[in-house]
This record gives C-alpha cells, sequence and structure tokens, in this order.
C-alpha cells in the first residue's frame, strides 16, 4: 500500500473542500473495496477523506419518499422498517451482496462508487484501459465469464458489480451531491454509471471531489410485486453472474400498469430495460409475454467467448421472476 | 485456565471422543504460529513476483525501494547468498522440495508469479509498499503454457511416486472393451485447484550465528525440512532446528518452497531474523497446487454388470521436469474386479510452479472420472450403483493379486444406504421435484491407499511422580495429532490421559515421518508402540530382584493402572513411582523408532468409504446445492471418533468445492493466475456446505500399528463423482467437467425457458 494522508473532515463542506485541494484524494467510507484496491496498488490516492461518519442517517420526505443517507451502512439501510415495507426490492437486493461482515462495514455512497471486480483491472500485470487509458484490455481475449453482454466497447467489458445499485436503478432512485462551494445537484442512478466507449476510466457523471451525500427514493406501487434475484457461483458471498430486479405493478382488470426491471451483472452498469418495460406495460401478464420482453431487451447482447450463458441465463429469471410476481397474491408482499 | 475436559481424568479413552487438547489455547489466541514468534531484531519481507512465464531477468531497479525508510535490503539473484539446489521429495531420501529449481541463484524466470526481488524493511507494510516500487524489465521467451494445444507432447513419466506408470493385467483391454456388451468411453476433466490453507504460509529464520539456524515454520515436514535445507545450505544437520508447533491447515501445502529459501537467504543478507508470510496471492503464485486433468475412462461390462475391461488414462499438466504427476489412475489398481485392466498415464510439462501434494492429489480428481464412469454403466445397465459395485467387489488386489489386510466397503455400503435411506431413490433421472427444484441422489466410492512412513522414532519418558512425556517430532495441524497420540500413549502406558504429555512439532525431539499421506497417526503410533516395548523392558531391569514382579520376563508383563503388572494377574505388579524410587531414579527414559512398515509390503491395504449424497439443482439458473450428505467410511480403528468426524468432513466439504466451485483461473497467454484471492477463488461458504453425517465400520485392520488407517484425505476423495452423478439423476443431465457451475449446468438445458408452459394463476 502506497502511503496517504489520512483526514476526517468535520462536515461534507469540509470533504469536498478537501477533496477540492487535494485532487489525488479519494472519500474513505467503508474501506472494503477502497483499501482492497490501495492493497493492490490499484489505487494510489495521496489523500484519503473520511466520510464514514457523514450523512448516516434515513429519514421521510415530503411527498411520501425516503431519504437514505450515503454514510448509512448496508446492513442498516436493509434493516430499516421503511425500506423493508416500503422498497423491499432495496433490501433483498442488499442482502444478497458480499458477507454480513462487509454489508456492516460498506456505505451506500462507497456501494454505488465500488469498482468492477474484473480480473485483469486487479491485476497490475496486466493491462487495462480502466487503469491505463490506452495501455489496451486483457479481459477481452481472456477469462469473460464475468464480463459485460450488454453496452460494452472494444475498450472495455467490465460490469458493474453492485447488487444494490441494481435494486436503485429499478426503484428509479436519486443520487443527491454536493460539489466544491455548496454546489448541490441531483442525479438519476441510471444516469450516474456511464457505459465504457472509449473513455472506461470515467466511470460515473460525478465531477472531480463530488460527494454523495444521499439516495433518494419515490413512492412506489411495487412493495408488494418486487424481487430481486441474483444468480451465483456459490451459495452466498460471490458477485453476481446475472442478477434481476423486477416490480410489477398490476391494474384492477390485471392487465400491466407498470414494470420496472434491471439487470445486474451483465454492463458497465446497472442495467435499466427499459425495451422490456416499455413492452410490458398495459398487457395481460403472460409467460410468453415476459420472453418476448426478456428477448427484445437481450437483443442487443453481444457475448464474449465465455459469458454467452448469461444471455439465456438472464432471460430465463426475467420470466422466472416476472411469473411468480404476476402470481402473487396482492397481500403477501 | 484450560477448562475441565472430562475424559482427561480417564483412563482408556481410545475410541472416546476425547475433545482436542490444543482447542483451548487456540481459542484463546495463546497458541502460536510461526508468524507470531518475534525474536529482537526482527525484519520483515516482502516478495516481489515476477510477470512473466519465462525469460530472463535484465534489470531490476529499485532505487525508490532503496530509498524508502525502513527498508532495509532487497535481496535478488545478483546479492542472495549462494545455496544449492534443493534435493527433490520421493527422488532423494533427504528431499522435500517438489521443484529443485535454484531459489533466486540466477536470472531465469521459471513461471510467472516466481520471486524476483524481495523487500526487508523494518515493518511489513513498509516492505509491502517498496516491494510495489520495485521494476523488473524481462527478456520473455516462448513459454509452454496451454495444455490443450501441448497434449499431443504428453509423455509418460518414469513412475507414479515410485509404482509403474503403465498397468496391464487380465489381457488386452481395449479388445475387451470392444467386444464388451456394455460399455462406457468418455473423458472426464478437472482444473487446476489452489491451496487456501487458513493460515497463510510463514517463517521467521534465525541464524543463531554464522552456521546454526533456528527456522520458526509452518510445516507439516519437519524432519525432511531440516536434511534438505543441510544439502541446501552446506551444514550439519543439527546446526539446523526447525520448530513448528502449530499449523493452521496443511492439506499438503505446507512445506519446503521456495518461500523457505528466501526467508533464510534474507535473513542472512539482513544480518537480521526475518520473517515472510506470504500475502493470499503470494501463496497462489509461489505455493503450487493441484494439477488439472484429462482422463478417458473406459467401462466393459456384461449384463450383470461384471466388468470386462476397466480402462483409466489421462495426462495431467506439470511443471516441466516435475516428479509429481497425480496419481489419478491408483484408484483403479484397486476398486473392482475387471477381467482386464489397463492404466497408464502422462504428462504436459509447462513453464508452471510446481504441481504439488493437496489432500488425495491423484486419488481426488482420479476417484471423480472412475466413480462417474461406474454410475454411467449402472444407468446403462439399469442396475443400482451400489449393487454394480458390489458385484465387482475384487477378493484379491486386481493389480497384484495381494491379499487385503481387511476390506469392508461391501458393509460400508450397506450401513450407508440404510441410513441415506438410498432405497428411497427413484433411479429415473429427473423424477423428483421441488418447485423449480429438481432433486437427485448420487453414490460414489472414496479411496485412499493405506502408507506408513519408515524411521518415525519416538521417546517415552516416565518420572518418579508417575507421568508420562511422550516425544516425537510430530505435525500437529489441527487435525487432533497430540490429542490422539496422547489417548494412545495414555492407552499403553495404562495412565489417565492428563499424566501423559506429548511433545511434537520441534526436531529436536525424535524424528517423525512427514505429515502427509496420511500417515502419520500409524507412523507415530507404531514408534509409540516400539518404544513402550524397551520401556518395559526398561521398567523390568529397574524393578529388580526386590519387586514382586522379580523373575518375569518381558513378554510377561504388561502397563495397565499406572504401573506395571503380571499379565493376567490382577494383583503382581508395581507402580511406576514405587519402581522408580526403589531404583533410586527420577524417571527412566526409552527411545525406539517404528517397525518397519512390512505390512504394506505384504497385503493391500486400503482405506475406502462410500459418499451418498443429495443434491438440488435449480431448473431456471443451473444453480447446484448440496442438500444432505453421508459419509460411510472403512478405515480401520478410530482412535477418536470427535477428531476423526471433522477429517471426514472437512475432506468432505473441500470436496464440496472441488465439486461446484473451485477452479484456478489460469491465462494460458501469460501463464498467470487471475483471481489469486479468496474473493474470487471460490470456496465452499457455510451456504454451501449442508449437514455431514459421517459412520465408520470402525473395523481394526489387524496389520496395521493400533489397528488403524490414515483418515486425513479419504474425505475428499469420491466427493465430485457423488455430486455428479446426484446431478445425473436429479436432471439427466452428465457433466464430466469440474467444476460444475451454473453455466455448465444450463448448458445442456435444451428448451428455452418460458416458451411452453401456461401461466397458471
Ligand atoms: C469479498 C467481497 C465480496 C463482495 N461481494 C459483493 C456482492 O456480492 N455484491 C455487492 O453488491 N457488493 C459486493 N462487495 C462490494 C461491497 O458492496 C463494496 O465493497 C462496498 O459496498 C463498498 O462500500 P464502502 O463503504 O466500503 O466503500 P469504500 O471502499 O470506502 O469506497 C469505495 C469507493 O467509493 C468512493 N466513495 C465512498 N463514499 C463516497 C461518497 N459518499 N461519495 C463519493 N464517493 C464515495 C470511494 O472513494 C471509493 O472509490 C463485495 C466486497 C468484497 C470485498
Ligand atoms: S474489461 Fe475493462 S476493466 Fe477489465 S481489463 Fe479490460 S479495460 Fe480493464
Amino acid at each position: 500500500m502506497t502511503p496517504f494522508r489520512y483526514e476526517k473532515p468535520a462536515d461534507t463542506a469540509g470533504a469536498v473542500e478537501i477533496s477540492r485541494r487535494a485532487p489525488a484524494a479519494r472519500y474513505l467510507a467503508g474501506g472494503t473495496n477502497l483499501v482492497d484496491l490501495m492493497r493492490e496498488t490499484i489505487e494510489r490516492p495521496e489523500t484519503l477523506v473520511d466520510v464514514s461518519h457523514l450523512s448516516g442517517e434515513i429519514r421521510d420526505i415530503d411527498g411520501g419518499g425516503l431519504r437514505i443517507g450515503a454514510g448509512v451502512k448496508n446492513t442498516a439501510v436493509a434493516a430499516h422498517r421503511s425500506v423493508r415495507e416500503r422498497y423491499p426490492l432495496l433490501t433483498q437486493a442488499i442482502l444478497s451482496g458480499a458477507s454480513a461482515q462487509i454489508r456492516n462495514m460498506a456505505s451506500v455512497g462507497g456501494n454505488i462508487m465500488q469498482r468492477t471486480r474484473c480480473l485483469y483491472f486487479y491485476d497490475d500485470a496486466s493491462r487495462c484501459n480502466k487503469r491505463e487509458p490506452g495501455a489496451g484490455c486483457d479481459a477481452l481475449q481472456g477469462f469473460t465469464r464475468n464480463h459485460a453482454i450488454l453496452g460494452g466497447s472494444a475498450s472495455c467489458v467490465a460490469t458493474h458489480p453492485s447488487d444494490m445499485c441494481v435494486a436503485l436503478a429499478a426503484l428509479d432512485a436519486s443520487v443527491q451531491l454536493e460539489g466544491p462551494r455548496g454546489a448541490r445537484r441531483s442525479l438519476n442512478l441510471t444516469d450516474l454509471h456511464r457505459l465504457p466507449g472509449n473513455t472506461p476510466e470515467i466511470e460515473t457523471g460525478l465531477q472531480p471531489g463530488e460527494l454523495i451525500t444521499a439516495v433518494e427514493l419515490h413512492p412506489n406501487r411495487f412493495a408488494n410485486r418486487c424481487s430481486y434475484r441474483k444468480v451465483r457461483d456459490r451459495a452466498s458471498f460471490a458477485f453476481a453472474l446475472v442478477s434481476v430486479a423486477a416490480a410489477l405493478d398490476l391494474a384492477d382488470d390485471g392487465s400491466i400498469r407498470e414494470a420496472r426491471l434491471a439487470l445486474g451483472g451483465v454492463a458497465h452498469k446497472p442495467w435499466r430495460a427499459r425495451t422490456a418495460e416499455a413492452l410490458l406495460a398495459g398487457k395481460q401478464p403472460a409467460e410468453t409475454q415476459f420472453r418476448q420482453a426478456a428477448d427484445a431487451e437481450l437483443s442487443a447482447a453481444r457475448p464474449l467467448p465465455h459469458n454467452a450463458f448469461k444471455i439465456e441465463l438472464v432471460k430465463r429469471v426475467i420470466v422466472s421472476s416476472f411469473v411468480a410476481l404476476a402470481q402473487r397474491k396482492e397481500a403477501s408482499a | 485456565m484450560t477448562p475441565a475436559n472430562p475424559a482427561m481424568r480417564r483412563f482408556g479413552t481410545i475410541g472416546q471422543p476425547v475433545s482436542r487438547l490444543d482447542g483451548p489455547l487456540k481459542v484463546a489466541g495463546a497458541a502460536r504460529f510461526a508468524a507470531e514468534v518475534r525474536p529482537e531484531r526482527l525484519a520483515y519481507a516482502a516478495i516481489v513476483p515476477a510477470a512473466v512465464a519465462k525469460g530472463h531477468v535484465i534489470a531490476i531497479d529499485a532505487a525508490d525501494a532503496r530509498a524508502t525508510r525502513g527498508v532495509i535490503a532487497i535481496m535478488t539473484h545478483e546479492n542472495a547468498p549462494r545455496m544449492g539446489r534443493p534435493p527433490r521429495f520421493i527422488e532423494d531420501p533427504d528431499g522435500t522440495a517438489f521443484d529443485s529449481s535454484p531459489v533466486m541463484q540466477d536470472n531465469r524466470v521459471r513461471w510467472n508469479g516466481q520471486a524476483v526481488a524481495v523487500v526487508i524493511a523494518e515493518n511489513q507494510d513498509i516492505a509491502e509498499h517498496a516491494a510495489s516500487l520495485v521494476r523488473v524489465s524481462y527478456s520473455p521467451e516462448a513459454a509452454k503454457l496451454s495444455f490443450q494445444a501441448l497434449l499431443l507432447s504428453a509423455r509418460r513419466p518414469a513412475s507414479i511416486l515410485g509404482q509403474p506408470t503403465e498397468v496391464n493385467a487380465g489381457g488386452d483391454a481395449e479388445q475387451a472393451l470392444a467386444s464388451a456388451r456394455f460399455t462406457v468411453d468418455e473423458i472426464y476433466t478437472t482444473p487446476r485447484y489452489n491451496h487456501n490453507a487458513i493460515e497463510l504460509h510463514a517463517l521467521t529464520a534465525v541464524w543463531e550465528a554464522e552456521d546454526r539456524l533456528t527456522l520458526h515454520d509452518s510445516t507439516q515436514m519437519l524432519a525432511l525440512t531440516v536434511s534438505t535445507l543441510a544439502r541446501v545450505l552446506d551444514l550439519p544437520k543439527d546446526h539446523i532446528r526447525v520448530l513448528s508447533p502449530f499449523v493452521g491447515g496443511g492439506f499438503g501445502g505446507k512445506g519446503f518452497f521456495s518461500h523457505t529459501l528466501l526467508a533464510i537467504a534474507a535473513a542472512k543478507l539482513a544480518g537480521r531474523p526475518v520473517r515472510l508470510v506470504l500475502s493470499r496471492e503470494g501463496v497462489f503464485r509461489l505455493i503450487g497446487g493441484r494439477a488439472n486433468s484429462r482422463q478417458r475412462v473406459a467401462l466393459g461390462a456384461r449384463s450383470d454388470g461384471t466388468l470386462t475391461a476397466l480402462i483409466h488414462t489421462g495426462a495431467t499438466g506439470v511443471m516441466t521436469g516435475t516428479i509429481f504427476p497425480e496419481q489419478f489412475t491408483f484408484p483403479a489398481r484397486h476398486l473392482y474386479a475387471a477381467d482386464s485392466l489397463h492404466l497408464d498415464q502422462a504428462i504436459v510439462e509447462l513453464d508452471i510452479p510446481a504441481n504439488i501434494a493437496m489432500r488425495a492429489p491423484g486419488e481426488s480428481i482420479g476417484s471423480f472420472a472412475l466413480e462417474s464412469a461406474l454410475d454411467e454403466l449402472a444407468a446403462k445397465l439399469d442396475l443400482d450403483p451400489v449393487e454394480l459395485r458390489r458385484r465387482n467387489e475384487p477378493q484379491k488386489d486386481p493389480t497384484d493379486g495381494r491379499a487385503f489386510s481387511t476390506r469392508n466397503i461391501v458393509e460400508a455400503y450397506r450401513r450407508g444406504a440404510e441410513r441415506f435411506g438410498w432405497s428411497n431413490r427413484n433411479p429415473a433421472p429427473g423424477t423428483q421435484r421441488d418447485g423449480e427444484w429438481s432433486i437427485g441422489q448420487g453414490v460414489a466410492t472414496a479411496y485412499y491407499p493405506y502408507y506408513r512412513f519408515p524411521g518415525s522414532a519416538a521417546r517415552i519418558r516416565i518420572t518418579a511422580d508417575g507421568r508420562a512425556v511422550v516425544q516425537a517430532a510430530a505435525h500437529e495441524m489441527g487435525m487432533g495429532t497430540a490429542t490422539v497420540q496422547s489417548q494412545h500413549a495414555a492407552q499403553l502406558l495404562g495412565l489417565p490421559l492428563d499424566r501423559v504429555t506429548f511433545e511434537y512439532g520441534d526436531t529436536a525431539l525424535p524424528p517423525s515421518a512427514l505429515a502427509g499421506g496420511s500417515t502419520q497417526t500409524a507412523s507415530i503410533a507404531g514408534a509409540v508402540i516400539a518404544a513402550h516395548e524397551r520401556l518395559v523392558e526398561e521398567l523390568l531391569r529397574l524393578a529388580g530382584n526386590d519387586s514382586p514382579l522379580a523373575g518375569a520376563g518381558p513378554k510377561e508383563v504388561e502397563t495397565r493402572n499406572g504401573g506395571l503388572f503380571r499379565k493376567g494377574d490382577q494383583e503382581i505388579g508395581e507402580s511406576y513411582e514405587t519402581i522408580l524410587r526403589r531404583a533410586g531414579r527420577d524417571h527412566a527414559e526409552c527411545e525406539a523408532v517404528g517397525t518397519p512398515p512390512a505390512e504394506m509390503m505384504n497385503y493391500s491395504m486400503l482405506s475406502l468409504g462410500a459418499q451418498f449424497c443429495e443434491v438440488r439443482v435449480n431448473d431456471i439458473t443451473g444453480e447446484v446445492r448440496v442438500a444432505r450428505w453421508l459419509g460411510s467410511f472403512d478405515t480401520g480403528r478410530i482412535l477418536n471418533p470427535k477428531t476423526a468426524a471433522s477429517q471426514f468432513r472437512g475432506g468432505i466439504i473441500m470436496g464440496i468445492g472441488m465439486a461446484l466451485t473451485e477452479e484456478t483461473l489460469f491465462d494460458e497467454r501469460s501463464g498467470r493466475i487471475m483471481n489469486p484471492s479468496l474473493a474470487e477463488y471460490h470456496l465452499p461458504v457455510h451456504l454451501d456446505v449442508p449437514q455431514i453425517d459421517v459412520i465408520w465400520t470402525d473395523i481394526p485392520d489387524p496389520q496395521s500399528p493400533a489397528g488403524v488407517h490414515g483418515i486425513g484425505e479419504i474425505g475428499i476423495t469420491g466427493c465430485a463423482g457423488a455430486i455428479a452423478n446426484a446431478i445425473y439423476n436429479a436432471t439427466g443431465t452428465r457433466i464430466r467437467e469440474l467444476p460444475i457451475t451454473p453455466d455448465k449446468v444450463l448448458a445442456f438445458t435444451s428448451q428455452p425457458y418460458g416458451q411452453s408452459r401456461p401461466l397458471s394463476s
């Protein structure tokens, strides 16, 4: 690990200010990803700005939504009563990730900003455009089992590893940011992460020094019909091969008023499946309908040497998730 | 304070579930491991691994590293102390290395990840940081890395652990196969696996003088480490002392590798004691694992299931010039009566680190192929797989015709099947369901040879206060060695357990054979038995003419109830205290070497078992979950059911990992392991492991010391076969490639899900 300076600001403004002055600074939350990467010398910040004690509350917001501070631990989010009752999708997604120990340390902000698990990104003897722009990508012809089937580029085919973010994408969450001199803005989570294009080193729409302060969830009608399903290589403590956050809102006549669908493990960002959603809106739920929607969403998929299986796999999980949700009795959430 | 262990006060605890004597120490953090020894002026080392698979180091730029505050020295091939090549295990009686390449003596790179520099610093953080600053340039050469591409150049090794590489018996097996009524002829593949004991490899090397070395090591090969070091360092053996009181898991991976010499050389170079603890990545890069394999198993059978041909051949991918081909054909040498037998092994030589022993090397992967093939045959014959095995039960060893010392596998199967509820299984694949899960049961034979290594010695000292100390340079890797040997010695000496102390883990004690090949319990028990015989003679001599035992010969007395007594007579005898006091001695002491393991020459000796499991396979995702396990073993007398059950269970858990989740991702372009971490190398986690039931026949082997067989390795054998067979029963899909990950299961699902079934609500 490369030696660094450690700062613990009193508030978010102070954090942003330190970060503005020290360009090679990184925010430190739970450290479960950042410290690992520092040990591998993949990340070499000169200054660590500890934000783990900031933005630590969950509260209701006007109009019925929920505001979750960026510093809230993943475990606390999953266990929070309002989250469990109003956004059970988020609870399920968080609990399917990592291990209890890691979730106890990991923060909401850190989870959103965690970096890819591409094996070549982690290995400093390999070429990686994300680590070193223009160096080349050793993953393309290497082990691509965990890589993208959607939205990849010739520069990078890495996936975003978060489970939580897949649920947040499906729930249309927005992310609150604070920039230098008190500049605040909000980004939809689906717009926060980027596809790699020619600049895989630029992973998010955050400006340098911008700090995530909170995630906001809006009221929704999905609490009774939503599920997060993750497929992985062992029963627990493994990243998703694919994951599916699905939600249905059925009208009185049983037709689909609105469907939500987001996919994990398939792209450089949590993949909001808007094509499939649009195909399902207004339809009567039917297995064939769901399959068609899944086929349409995945028609753009481009498999790599070891991950073609993900296409069929994710379709199956989409269909089975929606089928189960459609069959669910109204009361049983 | 050690909590009371009720067994401690008891006599005769053999066969009792005595808790591990080292348990309280470990729970309290008081057991001191090799990485925790802290001599004065201790320095810390970190390794710089090579980034190419083959070639030469042409320059090492260590200026930034050297300029880092706290760096003491940087060792490379240019300044490393001169050392000889380590003699190799098996090949050389002194040897314990798997790879005899010189360590940091030249600029050659032999595999990707080999150490090219070692940074020695005032603390571990500085050492690691400075190591990251060392820049190495190479002139790379084309390396041999693709097993598949080089398969055609596979060659036959001279022997398989001293056994013939090729075995043919009973005529031309290929011909018998060609004319067989029922046949199976398939290819099975297994990937590379890596060692991941919880304790990282660690050494603290202390040069007490220019020519005297004390090494605190985490090793399962104490005596051989000394003899190997004596050769490499050109020192008399008695100038080298190795201590290893606790090892945090061995599994074959804790031994003599390049890191051993790097720590010793670094300590010499720095002129200070040096601690080297490999990082988890370092363990993957420096310590070999299990070789990958491609195996063919072909079976020919009559309609009653009796085998007319058994062919097991194939190749493993090993380091160029290796001595360890992985004995995957060993199970087929002893398990089944076939009219004809053809077994052969080849190796593909690659520029990779030497593969090393890893819990049942060879037998684990070989039993996967063999036991899968048997299940395939059972399906073709429409015969119960347990019954198929029973019908092929040999009366004598199929390879060499020797008699079995003991063999109760049919009984183990019978008891196992009963307890598992095997008869409830529907043999038709794909018939048992629970929602979206398909359920199936599978079975496979577990096999591991009986070995006992010669040359183990033990010393017993009886003191005038009626206590005994038993000493042997044995290895405690958490299996319960110290506990079980204490039980055995206490039983022999007729003392309660709390009056016997077992001292081990130090080469200053009488030498023991290595803890490998599941041999240690029998090897040390044999030495203790020999020392005990001498002790009886010595006590009789000390008892003299004033003793009620006067005139009795050694064969006429026995040790029991805290003393020496005439056989068959409750009354006549004396306590140890009485004998020693009268003789004016504060102790009596005897040392002896165990009898040579002649039993291995005279008999075919095997440990056996039947592995039963139930799996659930998800129709939608291809995920496999092991739901239930029963292992039924025939492994001689069980000295301690508690520690034995842990060994069996641990082996089975490792077998589940081997079958379903573990795989070393080796990039054939670079020769680099791409998943050198526990995040990406998937060991089974708690949720992957079901309740594991283990039972055993407990029938002593009349030919082995104390009636015991080794049990450390057999647990992993048969597991992958049982799981693959259960998956077949669940789904009708036969997967012949490990590990069985969801994508492989899915590959066989032809129907695109979601187009057929109507939605019922
Ligand atoms: C073995 C292992 C298994 C795992 N398995 C899973 C899994 O199955 N599913 C899953 O989803 N995750 C998994 N994770 C990842 C885990 O969820 C993340 O490591 C964790 O969420 C990161 O949170 P943190 O607070 O520790 O972030 P840190 O490590 O502290 O930071 C991560 C990044 O976020 C930045 N950051 C932190 N806070 C902010 C902020 N407020 N504003 C802007 N930037 C910020 C940091 O600068 C850093 O770049 C696993 C991790 C490990 C180690
Ligand atoms: S896929 Fe992306 S992260 Fe992985 S090596 Fe290529 S550029 Fe780097």
